[in-house]
């Protein structure tokens, strides 16, 4: 076990070192997107009052439902980003994945150890926007369950570093990355109940939007972060579940793809 | 011992095919511990491919793959520790340090702490780049970064060593110090392998040569072997034609004897065999310096 842990540590340690290198860049990278949804629909679009569960029980003002979404949103796009283009970069143009595939590392170790870089930098980018969110809206303090807050956002930073590593498994070169992310990331960034409630749209579509993990990511870390507003308001653990089975598949998917590793 | 053991490479019937084409076609080969081994053959004979597939990088279609008594595909862990590899393109990450990578190869091997400082230090110290500790990688010429590749594949001093092409790309000095270091380390035991296509590398390092020709492995034995295979001795004609004529024969005065026949105009050369003559007589082919056959042009759609 103390010889897992430390294979994932080497695996993160270079990573972690590049990111050493790098770190103002990083954070102000990881922070701009966010800040910008901030703007543009917190401020910008004056939507009115939400009803959190479509029945007219719970409203809640739009700014307040909007900001636990950015942070689902924000740990998608920077965990799964720092870990797709890292990996893309290190199999497809250093070659430098070679190498570590050379040494006697266990292939969980290796998955494991390379969604580290996501986790981290996704974890300071949704701390750093929570800080943002609880200046804006002090309340956040108040209504959270901080135990199953936390819990939600390392699950989902976990599960997008993974859907990165697929990413980056998957394609055979940088157009083909943009397309993933054009054809998976985009629209789920825009779709996944991040910026209006799910459970405002038809059914049908609905169950389509379910599909995509950041649905149930913006469901559990809106659900702790707005736990107090209501009595009625349950969080969903249903939805948790859905991550942890996400995160099972995605893991597996990814032991093939390394396995059956082309170049 | 028994002569299993005594292998640290043994493959047989190993074939790697990419599409219609066997880039590997049916190799046997078997590597004795504390052999200096080495592949020669012309662009794209395969050199690279079987390098690739015997560190486990590729996988391969037929055939079994034994390395340090590890099958590579049953076990890959076991076989993986027992090697270090330099790959024929340089591949270190581009955005750590010199010290970052180098420090991450011996993490990736699992060395202790201060075991891992103090090799680094030490094989640095040996090539000449503990002054480059802190560079990025990416500002170094081409010849130090295959420096810093040296440095990270014998980090954890691996008992079998694969360069592929090792000295392509090194000055003349780095190119003397990389051979004094190899004989140096097969010295102190460690087998290696390495690819080439510069005949008097293979020459004057290697103990075991093996040709290889579009897949397949046509000849192997000591350089001596090999080039007293086609005759001890070597006259070469070059006349008018501008075409030089070889002839092999086992005896100094059976060479002498026919060299007798060549009238002023042509240019008469009587000397030892080499390995490099064992090699046009075997295969039709001759190597140029920069790997093209220059007699007997292949068709470049045939040759892919
Ligand atoms: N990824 C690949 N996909 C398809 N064909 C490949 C691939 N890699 C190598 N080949 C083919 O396999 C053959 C052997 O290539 P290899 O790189 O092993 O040659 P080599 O002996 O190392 O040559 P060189 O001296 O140029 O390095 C070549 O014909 C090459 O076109
Ligand atoms: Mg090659």
């Amino acid at each position: 076990m103390m010889s897992f842990f430390s294979e994932v540590y080497a695996v993160a340690w270079s990573d972690l070192r590049f990111m050493r290198h790098n770190i103002l860049q990083i954070m102000v990278s990881s922070l701009m997107l966010p800040i910008l949804y901030l703007l543009a629909f917190g401020y910008g679009l004056k939507a009115g009052d939400v009803d959190l569960f479509g029945d007219g029980s719970v409203m809640v003002p739009y700014l307040t439902f909007v900001i636990p979404g950015i942070i689902a949103l924000t740990s998608l796009s920077s965990s799964f980003n720092s870990t797709a283009t890292r990996m893309n970069v290190q199999r497809l143009y250093y070659r430098s994945f070679d190498e570590m595939m050379m040494c006697p590392l266990s292939n969980t170790a290796i998955i494991i150890g390379k969604t580290i870089l996501g986790m981290v930098r996704a974890l300071i980018s949704v701390t750093l926007m929570f800080c943002i969110g609880c200046a804006l809206e002090p309340d956040f303090l108040t209504w959270m369950n901080p135990g199953l807050f936390v819990l939600s956002v390392a699950l989902c930073c976990f599960l997008f570093g993974l859907l990165g590593e697929t990413a980056a498994l998957m394609v055979r070169s940088h157009s083909g990355m943009s397309l993933f992310t054009s054809l998976v990331i985009t629209p789920m960034t825009f779709l996944c109940g991040t910026f209006f409630s799910v459970q405002a749209l038809p059914a049908a579509f609905q169950w389509i939007l379910y599909v995509f993990p950041l649905t149930e990511a913006s469901l559990c870390i809106r659900g702790s972060a707005l736990m107090g507003v209501s009595d009625a308001y349950a969080f969903p653990f249903w939805a948790l579940g859905v991550i942890v089975a996400y995160i099972v598949v995605l893991f597996s998917i990814d032991m093939y793809l390394i396995k059956n590793r082309k170049v | 011992m028994d002569m299993q053991d005594d292998c640290i490479i043994d493959v047989s019937g190993l074939v790697k095919r990419f599409g219609e084409k066997s880039a590997i076609d049916h190799v046997d080969m078997k590597v004795k511990r504390g052999e200096m081994y080495a592949f020669l053959g012309p662009n794209g004979a395969g050199k690279t491919t079987t390098v690739r597939v015997l560190s486990t990088l590729t996988g391969f279609d037929e055939g079994t793959v034994i390395i340090d008594g590890h099958d590579i595909v049953k076990e890959p862990r076991e076989a993986k520790a027992a090697i270090g590899v330099i790959q024929q393109h340089i591949s270190l990450d581009k955005d750590l340090t010199v010290w970052e990578n180098m420090m991450a190869h011996a993490m990736y091997q699992q060395m202790p702490k201060a075991e891992r400082i103090k090799k680094i230090d030490q094989l640095s110290e040996y090539i000449g780049l503990g002054d480059y500790y802190n560079f990025k990688v990416d500002k170094l010429s081409g010849g130090w970064k295959k420096r810093v590749a040296i440095v990270c594949a014998l980090v954890h001093s691996p008992k079998l060593l694969f360069l592929d092409e090792p000295t392509v790309g090194l000055d003349i000095q780095a190119r003397r110090g990389l051979w004094d270091l190899l004989r140096k380390l097969n010295n102190d035991g460690m087998t290696i392998f390495l690819t080439t296509h510069y005949i008097e590398e293979a020459e004057s390092l290697c103990t075991r040569v093996s040709f290889i020709e579009k897949g397949k492995i046509i000849a192997d034995g000591t350089p001596e072997d090999l080039a007293h295979k086609i005759g001890y001795f070597t006259v070469e004609s070059f006349g008018k034609d501008h075409n030089t004529q070889y002839a092999y024969f086992q005896t100094k005065a059976e060479a002498d004897e026919y060299a007798k026949q060549f009238d002023d105009t042509m240019t008469v050369t009587v000397r030892r065999t080499n390995l490099e003559d064992a090699f046009v007589e075997m295969t039709g082919n001759r190597i140029g310096d920069n790997g093209f056959m220059l007699q007997k042009a292949t068709n470049p759609k045939e040759a892919r």
